[in-house]
């Protein structure tokens, strides 16, 4: 690691033990807010393709960067110590729906260099340290379910297909970000192809870079789509040893609570959570006000609950401001030091005392 | 560790699901049956299998494929796939492609040494990088170990390498030490169990962390086709070897048998093989084994046998044995003996589930024989379902209720058959029962208690994980301020665990363990009855807090003897106060509300809101300032409709009596007596030990009694606010008359003190400093601390003719009206309240003995101040008798 790296991560690792990190809000939504059109997307370079592109945000990294700097910029001045690169869909698989194959490294490398040169700069400017993390989403695909329901049987990818993709996206981001984060992890399967990536990835190059985790419980049920329990997705990739671990997106702060602290009570490393500002209204715009969200993680805050907070889906600069205020200066979780076990795991913990 | 302890951690990895191992599962994967191999591992996780084994190793088979084909298909089936998966096969490569496949922490079975270091530090890097545990063969580039020495030698050398160069988590390690077929005929092989046996606790003691495992049909390998023979082989081989450090081990989950039910001569000869106990050992055994062969398991064996025993043996032998050939005849032949259907459950089959417990409790039944047991139990109570809903119907009782109970088996915890058991029970006794089933994440139960209002919440758990997991369940009650009692039941929760673990992190509602399911009804109908819960829970509260003292470790704190504390009473330094105008009683019933209503304390009217805080201050303050403001208006409103309207007609009953100290009791001249107990602390500040008698001199004295209520008439008033649906007015009305009551108290203690006694006729007391208790004098109430007893409240009430102003006592002495007060009048100058404390037997019994209780009623009622556990000092006294 270069020193650069090195002494960046020593900073925020030090500064993690004296409060909790406020990691940076949702990027989706705040692209809609600029309203981009179908041109915006396409740009000077892809005006021929052949498939609809709106909605292909990581395609922006290539064609309005602008925008993409201006929104993580946003988020810093709104008291973010730690940001996300714009590739939670810069893999072969995910671009496959936009045919975009092909682009998947190059976009992957942009969003993770567009993220650490508005790091470092603001960084500079403001006098702290700014992490980039760099977002490896869960792709389009799951590992472990199957979509033709009458062949539970069938997979439409296999492990080594996605483990490859990932291997690809990190090493086009490895020269920019401080941390690999592996998130909205619905399919526990598709995060251990992304963890022996990783691995491999780390083996090969020498390159290491600290890993964070972040599952998500899909609904009321408590579970992962792929049906395991919070703890049981923890002990499926504790492996990792990651810096931290937790939960994003699909839930609000008000229903995830439960499951962070489920999490909370047995993970021997960070906890990191960033849900989404409340549930979806009729139109799926999220109504939840900074005020509102805040509340809920000072709460969390306040009980020892946490160590990284910030939002995901429809967390605006606002809500980041309001959660930095509200939980800057509280102290961190300690973390849980559960006894030697054997703790292994299907869709729900198994433990075994030593 | 226990044995016991470590027999009920074993874990059982289920073997079915192995091409190997089980011919039938072969043939349907070599036939590509998938869905009926998918049935096979759901039986085996049925059958409380914990981890189950997949083995594809078939000369005939793509092993890559049946396995990726086979455990993508499971991973459809949420009732496999909740359990981890351990994939079996001495190719690397089905392994690798097993562990594409699992989403979950798998284990991979196995690796070894055999081809030398580098091939096993590259199989352990990948296995971690795949994040799975692993079972490492004792097995080395020499060979296979075989000896006891061998397999410790390999096993260390493993263990070193994977945890220093591989840096594998130490705890993620299991050793198989192999278990090989004895009784072979080969002098060489009569040693392997052993060798098995003494290497596996030397591993387990070289090797921090680690786990042991093995196939345990291997064992018996001999006896093919002599399945009695096998069983017992494999019980007896565990028996031994899970106390030496197996705590993992391949079986067939639904075929265990239990230690205790082998026939004893076959028992003892396998264990002679088992454990080479001499020379001939399997020839003793071969001689005896052909008897046994054909018969399926001992069931047949001993049909003729035990189908004669007497139906409640019957019963117990079908639970413990898992047999539900008999059991609808069985319980229709004991519903016929019995009165009612519920005493079947109660009596037969309780006692036969207790038989299960203690066995699984002592380590010689495991987990699948209990879920065997459960299943028994199920088809008996499903069976007597009809009777006791028919006699619901006949009594007329289906739709009354006398509590409503929410059950729950924790999270993480399948086992539900005590819960059922006590869920029935209830039922049956006129509880509303919400049984939540098994896997409850606190969330769920404490939303669902809080949405249908339920009176008490129950947990129960049959693995260790859950006691954290109730724990927890605990601080959430406490955190979201629901007061129900919290009842904790189940095999592996104790009354130890609740007391030091899961009561303290409670303050606003009591917890309590329930020993089985018989004691339930005794204690959900205890709860739920005002006048019994309060010195239940006292006495459970002081029998936790000793265990929690005893756990903290220090010894009980020293106490004084009974006779070494008399000589330590308080002495007074002044005569007695002047003797009252007059002695006998006399009944105050003309008291003015508004002029009452000026000695309330409103401190205490709050508190009883839940409002804390001091009065008036309270109205100001930042949290519940709001709420208590509010409160006060409304209180304030109806206060004026009580006064205004007359709502209370208070009652007072006074009297005095001359009488003098006795020892420790005081006598009145007419020859009754108030009994009092003095306090057994040691004190290192010079100070007395306290008796109230301590303030009545040994002649000429005087003492006096009291019972104040606000009378019958809030009682009626709540009722019907409760009848119009206005609980609010109802609680409010009954905390008014508790004030009034209160009120009442001080107020005629001032008269007594100024006037009817007129011991400080000249007091001039300001309402604050009434409340300070500023004043000569004092009040003590039985019940409370200076007097714990309740039933001195009996002597009180005959004394004073408290019925004449309409009030009584209930069986457990609790005054009715319920806004109500007695006590007894002492006016020495020096008297003071003090806490009586904890006692020792040795004044229990002398108090005992002046009361004329017997010894047991007596730590009955004095329950909350024992400092000893009478059942204990009991136990101990009949073991040495």
């Amino acid at each position: 690691m270069s020193e650069a790296f090195r002494m960046r991560l020593e900073a925020l690792t030090a500064l993690a033990s004296k409060r909790i990190l406020v990691l940076d809000g949702a990027m989706g939504t705040q692209i809609q807010g600029f309203a981009l059109e179908e041109a915006d997307f396409r740009g000077d370079r892809f005006p021929d393709w052949a498939i609809p592109l709106k909605g292909n945000n990581e395609l922006l990294n290539l064609t309005r960067p602008d925008v993409i700097l201006d929104i993580h910029r946003q988020f810093i001045d709104a008291g973010a110590d730690l940001i996300e690169t714009n590739t939670f869909s810069a893999t072969t698989i995910a671009q496959g729906d936009y045919d975009m194959q092909g682009l998947a490294d190059e976009l992957a490398e942009t969003g993770a260099r567009l993220a650490r040169e508005v790091a470092d700069e603001a960084s500079q400017e403001l006098g702290r340290p700014i992490g980039v993390l760099g977002a490896i989403g869960p792709t389009n695909k799951t590992l472990s379910l199957s979509p033709d329901v009458n062949n539970p049987g069938y997979r439409e990818v296999t492990f080594d297909e996605v483990r490859a993709a990932y291997e690809a996206q990190a090493r086009m981001m490895a020269p920019f970000v401080d941390f690999f984060l592996i998130e909205t992890v619905f399919d526990t399967l598709n995060a251990k192809a992304a963890i022996k990536a990783l691995l491999d990835l780390e083996a090969e190059t020498g390159v290491t870079r600290p890993v964070i985790l972040s599952g998500t419980i899909t609904d009321a049920s408590g579970r992962t789509l792929s049906g395991q329990t919070a703890e049981a997705f923890w002990t499926s990739l504790s492996h990792a040893r990651p810096w931290a671990v937790g939960l994003n997106c699909a839930l609000g702060a008000d229903a995830m609570r439960q499951h962070i602290v489920a999490l909370s009570r047995v993970v021997d490393t960070r906890i990191i959570a960033y849900p989404n500002a409340g549930l979806p209204n009729a139109f799926g715009e999220y109504d939840e006000t900074p005020d509102q969200t805040a509340a809920h993680l000072r709460d969390w805050a306040e009980s020892g609950l946490v160590n990284v907070l910030g939002g995901c889906c429809g967390t605006t600069p606002a809500h980041i401001a309001a959660i930095a205020g509200a939980v800057r200066h509280a102290a961190p979780r300690q973390p849980a030091t559960p006894g030697p076990a054997m703790r292994l795991s299907g869709l729900e913990p198994f433990e075994l005392a030593s | 560790m226990t044995e016991a302890s470590a027999a009920q951690r074993f874990v059982n990895i289920g073997e079915r699901t192995n091409v190997t191992g089980s011919a039938r599962f072969r043939k349907l994967i070599t036939a590509g049956d998938y869905a009926a191999a998918v049935e096979v591992a759901r039986q085996q996780v049925e059958n409380g299998a914990q981890i189950i084994d997949v083995n594809m190793d078939e000369g005939m088979l793509d092993g890559v494929e049946a396995m990726t084909t086979f455990l993508n298909l499971i991973a459809a089936e949420p009732d496999i796939a909740r359990v981890p998966v351990m994939i079996d096969s001495s190719k690397w490569e089905v392994i690798e492609a097993g562990l594409k496949c699992v989403q979950g922490k798998a284990v991979v079975n196995s690796i070894s040494l055999k081809e030398g270091e580098d091939s096993f530090i590259q199989q352990a890097r990948a296995c971690l990088s795949y994040g799975a545990a692993v079972v490492v063969m004792a097995f080395d580039e020499e060979g296979q170990a075989d000896t006891a020495p061998r397999k410790i030698e390999i096993c260390q050398r493993a263990f070193r390498i994977l945890t220093e160069t591989v840096r594998f988590p130490a705890q993620d390690i299991i050793f198989d030490p192999n278990i090989f077929a004895v009784a072979t005929g080969i002098a060489e092989h009569d040693n392997y169990a052993v060798d098995f046996i003494e290497a596996a606790r030397e591993i387990r003691a070289t090797c921090p962390g680690c786990h042991i495992s093995g196939g345990l049909s291997n064992i018996s390998f001999s006896f093919r086709g002599n399945e009695p023979v096998r069983r017992a082989m494999h019980a007896v081989f565990l028996y031994h070897a899970i106390p030496a450090g197996m705590d993992m081990g391949i079986v067939n989950a639904g075929q265990l048998d239990i230690y205790d039910e082998i026939d004893p001569e076959l028992r003892e000869r396998v264990e002679d093989v088992i454990l080479n106990r001499h020379d001939g050992a399997t020839e003793a055994l071969i001689e005896i084994a052909e008897r046994y062969r054909g018969q399926k398991g001992k069931v047949q064996e001993k049909d003729t046998r035990w189908r004669e025993a007497p139906v409640a043996k019957r019963l117990e032998h079908a639970l413990v044995n898992g047999i539900t050939e008999f059991i609808e005849a069985d319980t229709e032949e004991a519903r016929q003996a019995s009165d009612r259907p519920l005493h079947v459950i109660e009596g037969p089959l309780m006692d036969g589930m207790n038989v299960v417990g203690d066995l699984f409790g002592s380590g010689k039944m495991f987990l699948p024989q209990v879920v065997k047991s459960a299943r028994v139990m199920k088809a008996a109570v499903a069976y007597l379902n009809p009777f006791l809903e028919a006699e619901k119907e006949e009594l007329g009782t289906q739709d009354q209720s006398n509590g409503k109970v929410l059950m729950a088996t924790v999270k993480g915890d399948v086992h539900d058959i005590g819960k059922n058991i006590v869920g029935v029970v209830l039922a049956c006794n006129g509880y509303d029962i919400i049984d939540m089933g098994v896997m409850v994440p606190a969330e769920a139960i404490l939303d669902r208690a809080e949405a249908e209002k339920v009176d008490i919440v129950g947990l129960s758990g049959l693995i260790t994980p859950s006691l954290d997991e109730m724990v927890y369940v605990a601080r959430e009650m406490q955190r979201r301020g629901m007061t129900q009692p919290l009842l904790i039941g189940g095999a592996t929760t104790s009354p130890a665990h609740t007391a030091v673990k899961i009561d303290p992190v409670r303050s606003n509602g009591p917890t309590v363990h329930v020993t089985d399911a018989s004691r339930a009804v005794g204690v959900v109908s205890t709860l739920l009855s005002e006048t019994d819960r309060p010195l239940f829970l006292e006495t459970t509260q002081a029998r936790y807090q000793r265990m929690r003292e005893a756990r903290a470790g220090g010894p009980p704190k020293p106490r004084l003897t009974l006779d070494k504390a008399r000589e330590k009473r308080f002495v007074p330094t002044t005569g007695p106060a002047p003797a009252p105008a007059w002695t006998g009683v006399r009944v105050f019933d003309e008291i003015d509300l508004a002029d009452l209503a000026r000695f309330i304390d409103w401190t205490p009217y709050f508190a009883s809101w839940n409002l804390a805080g001091r009065f008036p201050s309270i109205l100001e303050d930042a949290v519940v300032g709001e709420a208590a403001s509010d409160l006060w208006r409304d209180t304030q409103a109806m206060l004026q409709k009580v006064i205004g309207q007359t709502w209370f007609r208070p009652r007072a009953v006074v009297g005095f009596w001359p009488a003098t100290r006795d020892g420790d009791d005081i006598r009145l001249d007419s020859g009754e007596t108030f009994h009092t107990l003095r306090q057994q602390m040691v004190k290192d500040n010079g100070r007395a030990n306290f008796a109230l008698s301590d303030f009545i001199a040994e002649q000429s004295d005087h003492v006096g009694g009291f019972a104040v209520t606000a009378g019958p008439e809030a009682d009626t008033l709540a009722s019907e606010f409760e009848a119009k649906g206005d609980d609010y007015s109802a609680i409010m009305v009954k905390a008014l008359a508790d004030r009034f009551a209160e009120a009442m108290a001080e107020y005629m203690h001032m008269r007594v003190r100024r006037e009817l006694w007129a011991y400080a006729p000249d007091e001039t007391l300001d309402n604050e400093a009434l409340i300070k208790e500023t004043y000569q004098g004092i009040r003590p109430a039985p019940g409370y601390p200076c007097q714990p007893d309740h039933t001195e409240k009996e002597t009180l009430f005959r004394l004073l003719d408290a019925g004449q102003i309409g009030m009584s006592l209930t069986s457990s002495f609790a005054m009715s009206p319920a806004a109500s007060v007695s006590g007894l009048y002492l006016a020495h100058p020096e008297s003071a309240y003090f806490a009586v404390g904890r006692i020792e037997p040795d004044q229990v019994a002398d108090y005992a003995k002046r009361k004329g209780m017997s010894l047991r009623e007596a730590e009955r009622w004095l329950g909350p101040v024992l400092n000893y556990d009478p059942d204990e000092v009991r136990a101990l006294a009949d073991a040495v008798a």
